[in-house]
């Protein structure tokens, strides 16, 4: 062995190499099933897109449908709330970004870019799970009347936007759209 | 072991015809009847032991449980009940692996905070402590998923907010959460998983056991002095010696354990757990298991964002920081001397850092609000600084106490003091090694 | 050891101090309270207390009669079958006539079809709602919890340093504690200017907030007594909070009796280990 160690790069150096290369190749071909079996199967990812229909919720009533195992609060919100949410200055938000995943990453938290937009601001669609460690916030309670988080004690506006508390980011926004008027498609 | 020659032979012929192909006998009187211990071990050192036998006991009741549990997010929680009422001495068994867990956690706290005290991870034993701390990972896994399977809201939410930490991970923090969940959310394939995952890591701890007590074997014990065996007085026979103290030490403490077990077998529980595992309700308040409590505060006492690092990364950083902090103690402490004993600064700062321990414990317990975080971020403050200034800096700038020659001057030393003991082979002169 | 007391000594002032401090920042007003239960759960004497605690039979079988006649209406017991109330000290015979009380759902038969029979010993006590959505609805909302193991389920918080001491007195009745607290505490009057919110019921002893939906179910007289105890609330509501601990806890009295023996036997063994130990190492100092 120390006698090639020395010399250049060889043809028994490269079969060294090759057949190293394809052993490791090999390892992590049998790897990868092993390691993939454990991703959400097919039976989880078919509910990955729900209808709701929201055809019974007036201003100031939620619902909360579950999706991919995680609640999702639709709100009609109420003119005041939806008043509060657009006074609000995006310089006083902890996380000025919309988290919303119906636009580009960089949308800013505005009011209108939370809610349902243009026409459908008193929509407001949003997964119901705290940002911090994933508790379940609860409605219509904290300082900003929006939602608060039980656990850990993060308070939401009410365009779901985190105002206080150790999480992060505001509650996020799933891709979502309105089917008819009373209809909306979350996923 | 560590001598490199046995003093084991075989009296009978099948001893040594069995000797000669498999020396299984001769490792087992090696290392667990003529290996010498030091003479002046104190009962903080029967933990070890204590600690096998709960691993022992957890592992036995964990199977014979195996067989009556069924892990399925709707049949979990009443086949855990059913165990309970209708399976012969199922409440008994099941009192006994829940409360061992928590007994198996207090045993491995004593075993760590002694091996703190006597500075028994300094050179040779640094591998034997780093391994002592894999095991301590590995019991904090299996613990965490063994709370899950009886699918209570406190399972269920626990599993949430500790699987939420990976979420924290720039990049690529959903994807492993989705990789240890099976799915979104904790739902039947997270269930299934843990079920398979706790079942085989007891086995992976008592492989690295294995590896614990051969290092420990090469290196030999340590002690309350420090001091490195010097010569044949200053040790006794494993057996009978240490095996009848650490018998002692054990039923003194299942006599602690049986008495949790028996009459108050849900002190050390959440009564949210015997509530059956809910998706949507959230519980008031969630705490982890009491053993992760001072990690638990750690985590939450991080609020603020460090320069990039937001609150929730910072958090989850500070608290397996926490724990990395373990693992680099046999360089941080810059001491030449082990043992707290003869060192009065250090022996002073170590207890400040266990009282420190007990506080950050109480206040993980605590919600999470007001002077609670600024008191958690206090101690939070003291934890890192015990690693990270008093023991690198404790050991250049403090002067040590006098120190014996050997164990068997101290043993003396301490002995003279006319606590009336004996003198027997101690009395024979001066021994040199 | 005299450094470890201590120091325990030392934690303890600090955690009082801790504890009395956050406590006074809290901001807890009289109309407007922040921690929950407003008061601490009534201590009430269990005969299955302590060491040697025992389950009193009469007791459970009124229990039973409050839960049959009252709770049941809303709240379901699904863990307990008809054949563990042997332990209430009912017969065979009594427990069969028990369990034809109720009607259960049963099959398919031959014909593919469910049907109804009476209940027997091995069935379970059957629900009063289909699912927990339909309880839900019925009872505006909010799903009377399961009751089976209602006692082992809820449980005020005890605090320092109670906590400590509860180690050395047993105490591990505060599921009972509390449920017989919230049953007798629907009476008292809300301070001046709490804000109750509408369809809910002020109780001071409720553990996550100031009114519950569930409205007082007991009152004077409710409930007829065959063994002449007295037919007021407060008995009432100690008799159904003793059987809902036999309901999450039916093998406690097998228990602490398995429990003295053990201990027993560790002490003897413990001294017997202890003396062992001392010959052994009679002639090394160490």
């Amino acid at each position: 062995m120390s006698e090639t160690d020395t010399h250049d790069p060889n043809r028994r150096d490269f079969l060294y190499i090759a057949t190293g290369m394809a052993g490791a190749v090999g390892a992590a071909a049998v790897a990868w099933p092993f390691i993939d079996q454990m991703q959400p199967d097919a039976s989880t990812l078919a509910l990955a897109s729900i209808e709701v229909d929201v055809s019974s919720l007036t201003p100031g009533m939620s619902l909360t449908a579950k999706w991919r195992g995680k609640p999702v609060f639709i709100r009609n919100r109420t003119p005041e709330e939806i008043k509060a949410a657009q006074d609000v200055k995006l310089e006083d938000l902890k996380d000025p970004l919309a988290r919303n995943a119906n636009l580009a990453s960089d949308a800013t938290a505005t009011d209108a870019d939370r809610s349902g937009g243009e026409g459908k601001e008193n929509w407001l669609v949003m997964v119901g799970v705290c940002t911090h460690l994933g508790c379940i916030p609860l409605g219509q309670q904290g300082e900003y009347g929006g939602w608060f988080c039980p656990c850990h004690g993060s308070v939401y506006d009410t365009a779901g936007r985190i105002r206080g508390g150790p999480a992060p980011e505001n509650m996020a926004v799933p891709v979502f759209s309105f089917i008819s008027d009373t209809k909306i498609r979350v996923g | 072991m560590s001598e490199g020659h046995s003093t084991y032979t075989p009296k009978t012929g099948v001893g040594r015809w069995f000797d000669a192909r498999l020396p299984l006998p001769r490792l087992v009187y090696d290392s667990f009847i003529a290996y010498p211990v030091p003479r002046n071990l104190n009962y903080a050192w029967t933990f070890g032991g204590i600690l096998s036998i709960m691993l022992v006991a957890q592992i036995l009741t964990g199977i014979v449980l195996a067989m009556h549990y069924t892990s399925d997010t709707n049949l979990a929680f009443n086949s855990v009940e059913k165990i309970m009422r209708d399976v012969n001495d199922g409440w008994m068994l099941r009192y006994l692996h829940s409360n061992g867990a928590s007994f198996f956690f207090i045993a491995v706290y004593v075993h760590i905070f002694r091996g703190l005290y006597y500075g028994s991870y300094k050179a040779p034993r640094e591998l034997l402590w780093i391994l002592g701390c894999i095991i301590y990972l590995l019991m904090m896994a299996t613990g965490f998923m063994g709370y899950v399977l009886p699918w209570g809201q406190m399972s269920f939410w626990g599993a949430t907010v500790i699987t939420g930490f990976f979420t924290a991970i720039p990049l690529v923090g959903d994807w492993i959460q989705q990789l240890l969940l099976g799915g979104f959310a904790v739902d039947n394939p997270t269930l299934n998983r843990f079920f398979a995952l706790h079942y085989l890591l007891p086995f992976m701890i008592a492989g690295v056991v294995v590896l614990h007590i051969w290092a420990l074997h090469v290196v030999g014990q340590s002690n309350p002095t420090g001091i490195e065996v010097k010569s044949k007085t200053d040790t006794v026979a494993f057996t009978p010696y240490a095996t009848i103290k650490d018998a002692l030490g054990m039923i003194v403490f299942l006599l602690f354990f049986a008495y949790f077990v028996f009459y108050m077998p849900n002190y050390l529980g959440h009564p949210d757990n015997y509530t059956i595992a809910n998706p949507l309700k959230t519980p008031a308040h969630i705490v982890p298991e009491w053993y992760f409590l001072p990690f638990y505060a750690i985590l939450r006492a991080i609020t603020f964002n460090i320069g990039p690092i937001n609150s929730k990364l910072g958090g989850v950083l500070a608290m397996f920081g926490a724990i990395a902090m373990l693992f680099i103690v046999p360089w941080l402490d810059t001491s030449k001397v082990r043992s707290a004993v003869y060192r009065p600064w250090y022996k002073l700062f170590f207890w400040l850092f266990a009282a420190n321990c007990i506080m950050l414990g109480w206040l993980g317990s605590r919600p999470a609000e007001g002077s609670y975080v600024v008191m958690a971020q206090l101690c939070t403050l003291f934890y890192f600084a015990f690693f990270l200034i008093v023991l690198p800096v404790l050991g250049l700038i403090e002067t040590p106490r006098r120190l014996p020659n050997s164990i068997t001057e101290a043993v003396l030393e301490k002995n003279k003091g006319g606590s009336g003991h004996p003198a027997g082979a101690t009395a024979s002169p001066e021994t040199k090694g | 050891m005299k450094k470890i007391l201590t120091l325990l000594a030392a934690a303890g002032v600090v955690f009082a101090g801790a504890a009395a401090f956050a406590q006074e920042e809290g901001g807890h007003s009289e109309a407007n309270p922040t921690h929950f239960p407003i008061h601490e759960p009534k201590q009430s004497n269990w005969s299955f207390a302590g060491p040697f605690g025992t389950y009193d039979k009469a007791q459970l079988q009124r229990g039973l009669k409050v839960y049959k006649e009252v709770c049941s209406a809303c709240h379901s017991m699904n863990l307990v079958a008809f054949r563990t109330l042997e332990d209430l000290g009912y017969s065979e015979a009594q427990i069969k006539a028990l369990a034809a009380e109720y009607t259960v759902q049963d099959g398919p038969n031959d014909a593919g079809d469910m049907f109804e029979r009476p209940g027997i010993p091995s069935d379970h006590f059957p629900a009063p709602f289909p699912n927990e959505a339909a309880a839900a609805a019925s009872n505006g909302g909010a799903a009377p919890p399961d009751m089976s193991l209602l006692a082992k389920a809820r449980g005020v918080e005890r605090g320092f340093p109670q906590f400590i001491f509860d180690i050395f007195t047993q105490y591990a009745e505060g599921g009972p504690d509390y449920i017989h607290s919230l049953l007798t505490g629907f009476d008292e009057k809300p301070p001046e200017g709490m804000k109750i919110p509408e369809g809910t019921h002020y109780n001071p002893y409720f553990v996550s907030g100031v009114s519950l939906k569930m409205a007082k179910p007991l009152s004077d007289g409710q409930v007829t007594y065959d063994d002449g105890a007295p037919a007021t609330v407060e008995q009432y509501s100690q008799d159904v909070s003793a059987f809902l601990m036999w309901a999450a806890e039916p093998h406690l009295e097998d228990r602490k009796k398995t429990g003295f023996r053990v201990i027993i036997f560790l002490l003897l063994f413990s001294v017997l280990m202890y003396f062992t130990k001392r010959k052994v190492w009679a002639n090394v100092a160490h």
